[in-house]
């Protein structure tokens, strides 16, 4: 593929989006204003785990300003529902998972400090804050189960009275008889227990909603930061409000930042959206960053022991995983299928492995619901995978780069034993790009350079596969997804022949605006300016399914690749008749309808304007309108994979590292816009790092209080924390999708966390340490030198 | 009991009354409606709400409106040119993909040219140590130090 017009496939064009948001003219959900608004301020549970004996609102209600106060107790009597979950998981018993009530407002009992226990509708934000504070709520506090690795064992308290034991489902994948004959017959075992450090997503953007009812119309309209407001629509009318879907329009205008957090349906936006109705006001909820610590939800929390066995030769010979994951309090949305399905499917990696069984066992505890964050199991498997393959090859004298290499996935399409068959890579090919432009060969010198400098110098190799483009709709079914993940687009040709897109997808940072019209410029052979993509808005889009799972493109460009193929075939019949040929005789090219052989032909423009004017046209046989809309469904996920090498320099006098070197290259098939890829596996690397040097979401372990609910406690990669990186793509093109494509949204994410650790424990290995929990603070890296020196 | 306050925004005069309890950038998203000033912490972190007070970049959520008395105020939305064309700054970072959702784009702005003016030609390690104050989830911050290096460069 290469572009044949300016700003087309494969050019770096320049964002469209880029105007407003450099100007301030973007349009985020606080942004928004709607006369006779009121503001939504939510009492939140500063206990972990309490019964609510009473709550009083009569000072409150009798505050300045205020319009209204509503309770659990207002919900249930009002017959509103709770929060449901998207994906049913059945555990090794063939039983469902336990789902307990989701209330929008607690009823009887707060399970997570930040639960919400009561909303305050006023005439401003101030004057609903002033009187949340007036609300007196008798709590009766309980003991708290907050730990993952503990909360299941006997005495700690019950989160929910239908799991006493706070387990959710213990779910199994793989065949683990196999599993347990080939580690009895193994040469070598590597064993590691580790756990995959809690972050909280931190979009810049807190979480906001505008929502209003209409009387004249009978109707609601939500402005809401949402990754995808179809789905949070279709959640919130048919499971929860009861309300006919025609009825609601959701929009979720710029968004600032989502990485998973935005997915999903959460009590704020449900509550002020049932509560316009019931105050006949329009009303706004923006979320304090305190509160978007304490409620939004979650990333990561696993507890794992896993193990690898290896022949004599380092060939992978299985592999045993058990793993504890944090689900919260609640079910949220796809919470259930991030620890198994979006997890022990991939722990194959990029490797031969011929047998793999995996454990998860779904906790509930008294801590924010846990989610999708970025990757969203996909980094947990890599860190699995990447780690047991990097401790192994140290414990057996085998070089990194050569143990992957003799254990990589040659030959495609290849069925892993835990479910995926990936269509094509070329694994080979990333490994030797990273480690040519991460200058492998050189790093012995340069550790010889920082140890006369008195440094330690260490190199991390994570050789990562994703599984992306979610999701084939059955076979998402048959695992447990209760709504299907087929994407929507329209493509609206205008009679002077330009072009409005509306995408399903969403873009919250994306650049979608850009990359989508970059397709269709391309496919229509029309200017990329004349191209104006909409995303968004539930009133102006067939249906969409959302962006996550770094679907945008595979999915939502090829339903966008399908309605382009309906247009230009109905242009064909259009050009046939005003050229007076027959349909299969005209070709398009270069946006031109030609008949083929010959030097007649008719713009792409003046078939526009005659499906609009149709003065001469087939109207016998054709309806006049140039306007097409496709749904697609996946046949298959599509597989990112990538290498990538991290070098570190540590001082043993501090314990501080840096990120001295940070290599990627990575394999998402064809790409459209070379900038954007590179700038999204920017971001993913961040927060990569991040989670494996910087970020750590801590509840103490007793009152379940969030000790890092500020900026001043969670630490965030700064611009000074993180180094200049080195990115590269190799291309073995998708080959179930017309674009070729595969995604690039997470890779990032995904590949970092193992490579940065193993660099720091390949620095540190002379000393003799081994192992190294994330995030590796300086403290951390300290005290593991003082004790290896001990 | 409202105060009065006076001030200039954007090279325009202001006057208002407001809750002496009021935030700057309350003041200019609310009042003002000049909602390219964006919030994104309550603790004076994440400098997306920076802004320029005579001359200087600070963080509009750590100051109480009234504390704006008589000073001048540049917001994002003042930067570029009269006749629309924008700022260099602004130029670059759309140049070298220096923004993704766009949430944090203001204030990184705001700080990257007063960065630039109190250092025009500053190293890449001055450039992270300048926008230090200022959080970016989407960008890992590669691309915003390649613009203010190719603003420096070019100005």
């Amino acid at each position: 593929m290469g572009a044949n017009i300016a700003n087309g496939i494969g050019a770096s064009a320049l964002r469209k989006e880029d105007q407003r948001f450099l100007t301030g003219a973007g349009n985020y959900t606080d942004d928004i204003n709607i006369p006779g608004q009121t503001y939504a301020c939510f009492l939140r549970s500063p206990h972990a785990h309490a019964a609510i004996r009473k709550i009083d609102t009569r000072a409150a209600a009798a505050a300045p300003g205020v319009v209204a106060i509503f309770t659990g107790e207002d919900l249930a009597e009002a017959k509103v529902g709770g929060l449901p979950c998207g994906w049913l998981i059945t555990d090794v018993n063939g039983q469902p998972m336990k789902e307990p009530p989701h209330p929008l407002l607690a009823q009887g009992k707060a399970r997570h400090v930040g639960d919400q226990v009561a909303v305050v509708i006023a005439e401003t934000y101030l004057q609903a804050k002033d009187a949340a504070e007036l609300i007196e709520v008798d709590y009766e506090v309980l003991d708290a189960a907050v730990d993952v690795a503990t909360a299941t064992q006997p005495g700690q308290p019950a989160v929910h009275d239908i799991a006493p034991d706070n387990v959710c489902y213990v779910w199994g994948h793989g065949d683990k008889a196999a599993v347990d004959k080939a580690f009895a017959a193994a040469a070598h075992v590597t064993t590691l227990e580790f756990r995959n450090n809690r972050l909280i997503p931190n979009a810049i953007e807190p979480r906001a909603a505008v929502a209003q009812y209409s009387r004249s119309e009978d109707a609601y309209t939500l402005h809401v930061a949402n990754q995808n407001p179809h789905v949070e629509r279709l959640l919130m009318t048919a499971f929860v409000l009861g309300l006919p879907e025609h009825k609601v329009r959701v929009i979720a205008p710029d968004v600032g930042g989502g990485f998973g957090s935005k997915i999903f349906l959460y009590a704020e936006e449900t509550v002020i959206t049932w509560a316009a109705k019931r105050v006949n006001r329009p009303i706004k909820w923006t979320a304090e960053r305190s509160e978007s610590f304490l409620a939004d939800a979650h990333g990561r929390d696993h507890a794992t022991r896993a193990e690898l066995a290896l022949d004599k030769d380092g060939k992978f010979l299985a592999m045993r995983v058990h793993t504890k994951a944090n689900l919260g309090a609640y079910l949220s949305t796809f919470a259930s299928s991030v620890p198994t399905i979006l997890y022990a499917t991939l722990l194959a990696g990029q490797y031969a492995t011929p047998a793999i069984y995996a454990e998860v066992t779904g906790v509930f505890t008294n801590t924010a619901p846990v989610d999708a964050y970025r990757g969203a199991g996909r980094p947990e498997a890599t860190f699995t995978v990447e780690r047991l393959v990097s401790a192994a090859a140290l414990e057996m004298g085998i070089d990194q780069a050569e143990i992957r290499r003799r254990n990589f996935i040659t030959s495609f399409p290849y069925a892993t034993p835990v479910g995926l068959t990936y269509d094509t890579g070329n694994y080979e090919a990333t490994l030797a790009a990273a480690m040519k432009i991460a200058d492998v060969a050189g790093f012995p010198a340069r550790r010889e350079e920082a140890k006369k400098r008195g440094k330690l110098r260490g190199l991390g190799y994570s050789c990562y596969i994703e599984a992306c483009g979610l999701a084939p709709s059955n076979v998402a079914g048959a695992l447990g997804a209760r709504a299907g993940l087929f994407e929507a687009g329209e493509i609206r040709v205008h009679p002077t022949g330009s072009v409005t897109v509306f995408t399903g997808s969403h873009s919250h940072g994306q650049g979608h605006e850009t990359t989508f019209a970059q397709v269709v410029a391309e496919r229509l052979g029309i200017p990329f300016e004349n191209v104006d993509v909409v995303h968004g808005d539930t009133g102006r889009i067939p249906f969409g399914m959302g962006t996550y799972g770094s679907r945008s493109l595979a999915v939502g460009g090829t339903a966008i690749m399908k309605a382009l193929d309906k247009v230009i075939d109905k242009g064909r019949k259009i050009a046939a008749h005003l050229l007076e040929a027959a349909d299969s005789d005209i070709v398009f090219e270069d946006g031109n309808f030609k008949v083929a052989g010959t030097d007649k032909q008719v713009a792409f423009g003046q078939v526009a304007f005659s499906a609009y004017v149709p003065h001469n046209y087939p109207l016998d046989r054709l309806e006049p309108g140039l306007d097409e809309t496709a749904f697609y469904d996946p046949t298959n996920f599509t597989y990112p994979a990538g290498s990538h090498i991290c070098e570190v320099e540590i001082d043993p006098e501090t314990g501080v590292v840096r990120v001295v070197g940070y290599t990627a290259s990575d394999d998402f098939g064809n790409v459209i816009n070379p900038m954007i890829v590179e700038g999204q596996v920017h971001g993913g690397l961040a927060q990569g790092i991040g989670q494996a040097l910087l970020e750590q979401a801590v509840y103490d372990p007793d009152s379940g209080q969030l000790l890092t609910g500020s900026y001043g406690d969670y630490a965030m990669p700064r611009a000074d924390d993180l180094p200049n990186f080195k990115v590269d793509t190799q291309v073995t093109p998708c080959t179930h999708n017309p674009l070729g494509v595969k995604g690039c949204g997470e890779a990032g994410a995904i590949g970092s966390p193992p490579a940065v650790i193993s660099a720091v424990i390949d620095a540190l290995k002379e000393l003799g340490v081994r192992d190294m929990a994330m995030p590796a603070t300086p403290h951390r890296v300290w005290q593991a030198i003082q004790s290896a020196r001990a | 009991m409202n105060v009065k306050l006076s001030l200039t925004v954007n090279g325009k005069a202001v006057a208002a009354e407001v809750d002496p309890r009021t935030l700057l950038v309350q003041f200019l998203r609310e009042h003002l409606r000049l909602t390219g000033t964006h919030v994104g912490c309550d603790t004076g972190q994440c400098g997306a709400c920076t802004i320029h007070l005579d001359g200087r970049a600070v963080k509009s959520c750590n100051l109480l409106a009234v504390q704006a008395q008589g000073a001048e105020v540049t917001t994002i939305e003042g930067l570029a040119a009269p006749n629309g064309d924008m700022h260099p700054m602004q130029a670059a970072f759309k140049e070298c993909h220096g923004l993704q959702c766009g949430f944090c784009t203001p204030g990184m702005v705001m700080s990257a040219t007063a960065l630039l003016k109190d250092n025009p030609k500053p190293t890449e390690e001055q450039i992270r140590a300048g926008l230090d104050g200022n959080f970016c989830r989407c960008t890992g911050y590669h691309n915003i130090v390649k613009a203010v290096q190719s603003c420096a460069a070019g100005s």
